[in-house]
């Protein structure tokens, strides 16, 4: 059984995730951040932000909800026991700050086989409430035995 | 900060027991490889690995610190391998390859006990 591919160029509706404060501070410290603009909300405005600043990893918080429909989608087809994160890509745009709502959209871009291994290609587009791109992902996920009869 | 051609970055962090745990309240990413040791063995890993996407933002950090802040870091580009685990260094290491136009461009990877961990990284940030 060869990988389904009918999915390729679906899109799937926008999630939209407000940005709290604390929860900035809370990812910044589970992933040992220190710097001040992320933690104190005097710094950060010292520095020309209305609020404190989401490290730019942030991405996999408010974009990652967006790629979970896409990921049990049974039209996509991932098969999750033997699912592998092989490779992930952001490029940032201006900078998340607490206060922002941001807005993904997900895309699959790509399904493919080699090897007996399904490889999928996902893409976000994040946008804040200006409309401001302000991260566009790829994810990357490979499928072991996908392409196995 | 200025980073030129040939410059290198580097980041050490030594991941403790229950950092899967907090970064899978702080991401929402409870996958049990990453905070159920009995689970984790019941699917053949050797206990409770490191979320990637964890690795990947010390990668990230160590380009932000390096670069001069977050506002910096245009692009990151990552290939996970292996597994991460917590207990040992991990040591993210880069290389500036060229700066143009005031974007300088570092291949970089993550590592633990020689063990790469994220291979071929790419970032791109301002300088």
């Amino acid at each position: 059984m060869a990988v389904k591919t009918d999915a390729i160029g679906k899109t799937y509706p926008a999630v939209t995730y407000a940005v709290g404060r604390e929860k900035v501070r809370e990812y910044a410290w589970a992933v040992g951040e220190t710097n001040p603009l992320y933690v104190d909300v005097e710094a950060a405005r010292g520095a020309g932000y209305a609020d404190v600043v989401a490290p730019p990893m942030f991405a996999v918080v408010y974009a990652g909800r967006a790629v979970t429909p896409a990921l049990f989608d049974p039209e996509v087809g991932i098969n999750f026991a033997n699912m592998l994160h092989a490779g992930q890509e952001f490029e940032w745009g201006p900078l998340v700050v607490a206060g922002d709502e941001v807005s993904t959209t997900t895309t699959v871009r790509d399904i493919s086989e080699r090897g007996g291994m399904g490889f999928y290609e996902l893409v976000t587009e994040s946008r804040n409430q200006r409309d401001e791109t302000v991260c566009t992902g790829i994810w990357r996920q490979i499928v072991r035995g996908a392409g196995e009869p | 900060m200025s980073l030129d051609a040939g410059d290198t970055i580097e980041l050490k962090v030594t991941p403790d027991p229950y950092v899967t745990v907090r970064y899978a309240g702080a991401s929402g990413d409870f996958n049990p490889i990453h905070i159920d040791e009995a689970f984790a063995q019941s699917v053949g890993l050797p206990g409770r690995i490191l979320h990637g996407l964890w690795t990947m933002a010390q990668v990230a950090r160590a380009h932000t610190d390096a670069a001069g802040g977050p506002d910096r870091l245009k692009r990151l580009s990552v290939q996970f391998r292996g597994m991460g685990v917590m207990g040992e260094e991990l040591v993210v290491s880069g290389t500036v390859r060229e700066v143009t136009d005031g974007v300088a461009v570092l291949d970089s990877q993550a590592e633990q006990s020689g063990r790469r961990v994220i291979r071929n990284a790419v970032a791109e940030v301002q300088v």
